[in-house]
């Protein structure tokens, strides 16, 4: 897996260490929001929203990432696509045998490339199509920036975007009022496809959404994946969604990863307090196991970004916290089976995960 | 039906153990595109003391049932058939089967009965704190001014009381937090302000329409934990509306699912989880992840989706997505409520109501 990358002469960017199966390879990103205070509007501190991520995506992969709101899964996203500037930091993307580029660096204006390969997917499907735009020109519209297709080409290729995702062709004329919240899902997700993306960026897409159509819209997405090859980054609070989807999963708390391992790994035997108190937080559908489960109900909020604790983050609210833990800061290290935690204690702790049952 | 506000206190009946009996309730929204039937048929009973969850997709007419209790559907939406039977306790007495009967669907939505019933008796919390609690006054102002609409108290004993329920709720700092503005709070904190301000009367029930479906994960972890104690300080009744089959599971005593408009089965928790007896409520239950279930399995879905509200299908109206469909039958017929046993109904005409017993068919409907 790790055999040297390219060895191309890649000026400045590193292309150590990773392999040739890496998609995005993600180092030390950060992105800091400047609190402007007083008459000069300096900035008097800075929104911690992002702070020193490290994660590869692998091509064809799902990676999960999970945290509880504010904890900057969103902000990363957006990096990612660059709708946010990240403050420091490198997204090396591996398009087809060519070098890295460092999307955080690249100019707005050459941007375009990589907006082609890396797509969107929105929360809210019915915030975030056009009231205006009929079907065809909301799928289209990528086609016709690109430069893909226009006129009757363009139709055919809506057409056959939309039965893609399950859609009549026929809706083509249609504005988005006339869909439901599952439909309109699937039309943002034709969108997204429009393109052929290599990589497509799901923020929540599917946490406003009905359990019936939700079911779909997962299977939809699998899929999806299966037949074009996609690779996913599936941005969502619901760990039940993630296990389902997802090959690995970092879990994040205030703007930094605390635990990064596969998806089973994760869920049976995780190694981070927060991890553990997470999956302990999810309600089981099961109402003969109400009972019969201690559940580990986290105090307080999440940290400020603005005024992140000292030493660990999560150790006001961690129910195994020690000294050494409101001191010094754990760095996210390697537990030698290719995943990782950021916890002094992880060896020590003997945490409770997901058992599987019969429901 | 809004017109006559008699009291009826003789003719209708409650299970001695029944807080809230709604029975085949309507409340139709009569809107220029034609005629949405947002609840048609729904039928349940909320025991004292417990918590009854009402689960459904989005549309099939949860939250109108609430607003119907309560007599605040917005217009044009109007109770149009029913009965909703609420046992209201007298002040000061202890909650017992006694008290009198009112049947809220027959009151006057803007009277002086239904305004100390709305917020007094029955209290209701709702999904997003920051659209439901005022921006320009704090918190503690609003819970002092639900306090003194229904009890004639002094401003001091009123703030008192606010400081003391917002500490019950678990509002870190009650005292400083009072005088705090709904944006000064996390979400978290909003939805316990909101829980204070809807227990600051002591309800006999309260109406939880989707408490945690804007939290995460851990905060609604806390939310229900603090719900649960709470019941067992006050012993409320709760219903609580959800679309989170996981949250059903924690939290309900019993369960109505909801399905356009119509209650399509009822039970005790247990039983409907392990027992399901309607397809959708099967389809429902087969549909969501399970963790532990493992990675890359495939869901079940069910097909189709939710129909228009201004086109309900003939019959059943879940026939046109179900698995177990009947042609001639399911799509002609509107399933009448079964009783399987005592607190035990489903509406499938797989289990009777079904030609054969056609003179049964018309009950309720």
């Amino acid at each position: 897996m790790t055999t040297a990358g390219h060895n191309v002469g890649t000026a400045g960017i590193a292309g150590d260490n990773v392999g040739d199966d890496v998609l995005l390879d993600v180092r030390n990103l950060q992105l800091h929001f400047p609190i402007r205070r007083g008459l000069m509007r300096r900035p008097a501190g800075y929104v911690r929203a992002v702070d020193g991520l490290d994660f590869v995506i692998r091509r064809g992969e799902t990676l999960g990432l999970v945290g509880e709101s504010g904890c900057g899964k969103t902000s990363t996203g957006r990096c990612v696509v660059r709708s946010y500037d990240p403050t420091g930091g490198e997204i090396l993307y591996h398009g087809n045998g060519t070098q890295p580029a460092d999307i955080a660096k690249v100019k707005s204006t050459a941007l375009k490339q990589y907006r082609r390969a890396i797509r969107m997917i929105f929360q809210d499907p019915h915030s975030s199509l056009n009231p205006r735009m009929t079907l065809r020109d909301i799928v289209g519209e990528p086609l016709k920036v690109h430069g893909i297709a226009s006129g009757s080409e363009l139709d055919e290729r809506v057409a056959s975007l939309l039965q893609t995702v399950g859609l009549r062709p026929e809706y083509m004329s249609r504005y988005p009022h006339a869909f439901s919240g599952g439909e309109r899902q699937r039309v943002g997700i034709a969108r997204a496809l429009s393109l052929d993306p290599r990589l497509v960026i799901a923020d929540e897409a599917i946490s406003a959404l009905d359990v019936s159509v939700r079911a779909q819209i997962l299977n939809l997405l699998q899929d999806l994946q299966a037949d074009r090859h996609l690779t996913y980054l599936f941005i969502s609070h619901d760990l039940s969604v993630v296990e389902y989807l997802c090959d690995r999963v970092a879990v994040m708390y205030v703007g930094k990863i605390v635990e990064m391992a596969d998806t089973a790994s994760l869920f049976t035997a995780p190694q981070h307090p927060y991890t553990e108190a997470l999956l302990s937080a999810v309600p089981k559908p099961d109402p003969l196991l109400r009972d019969r489960r201690e559940r580990i109900v986290l105090s307080g909020d999440v940290a400020d970004p603005a005024d992140p604790p000292s030493g660990c983050y999560f150790h006001p609210r961690c129910p195994y916290a020690q000294p050494i833990c409101a001191t010094e800061e754990p760095p996210l290290r390697d537990l030698g089976n290719g995943n990782s935690v950021a916890c002094h204690f992880a060896e020590e702790l003997d945490l409770r995960g997901v058992t599987a049952h019969t429901g | 039906m809004v017109a006559e506000s008699v009291q009826t206190s003789a003719s209708p009946e409650l299970d001695h153990d029944s807080l809230l009996s709604v029975r085949a309730l309507q409340t139709h929204f009569p809107l220029d595109q034609g005629l949405v039937k947002a609840v048609d048929g729904a039928s349940f009973d909320i025991r004292q003391g417990t918590t009854l969850c009402v689960v459904g997709e989005s549309g099939c007419g949860k939250s109108v049932t609430a607003r119907s209790i309560l007599q605040i559907v917005d217009r044009p939406g109007r109770v149009v058939g029913g009965e909703i039977l609420f046992r209201r306790q007298r002040r000061g007495a202890g909650k017992g089967p006694d008290g009198e009967i009112v049947d809220l669907a027959a009151l006057d939505p803007k009277g002086a009965q239904m305004r100390r019933i709305r917020g007094g008796d029955i209290a209701m919390i709702f999904q997003e704190p920051m659209t439901s609690l005022s921006p320009v006054h704090t918190i503690g102002n609003q819970i002092v001014e639900a306090i003194q609409l229904h009890e004639n108290v002094s401003n001091r004993e009123a703030k008192e009381r606010a400081v003391e329920v917002l500490h019950k709720v678990g509002v870190p700092r009650a005292k400083q937090r009072f005088d705090s503005y709904p944006f000064e709070l996390s979400g978290g904190l909003r939805q316990r302000a909101m829980i204070a301000m809807a227990l600051s009367c002591n309800p006999a029930l309260l109406i939880a329409d989707e408490p945690t479906t804007a939290l995460d994960v851990t905060t609604q972890a806390q939310i229900l934990e603090l719900m649960r104690e709470l019941q067992d300080d006050y012993g409320m009744a709760i219903m609580f509306i959800t679309h989170d089959l996981g949250v059903v599971a924690e939290m309900a005593d019993d369960v109505v699912v909801m399905y356009l408009g119509m209650t399509v089965e009822r039970g005790d928790v247990v039983s409907i989880f392990h027992d399901p007896q309607h397809p959708y409520t099967r389809a429902l239950l087969r549909s969501i992840p399970t963790m532990g279930m493992g990675t890359r399995t495939r869901l079940n879905t069910i097909k189709g989706m939710v129909p228009d509200p201004y086109d309900r299908p003939h019959g059943c109206p879940f026939h046109n997505r179900c698995g177990e469909y009947m042609p001639g039958t399911c799509d002609q017929i509107v399933p009448p409520p079964i009783d399987l046993d005592e607190h035990r109904q489903v509406r499938c005409l797989l289990h009777g109501g079904a030609p054969s017993s056609g003179v049964r068919n018309e009950v309720n409907t």
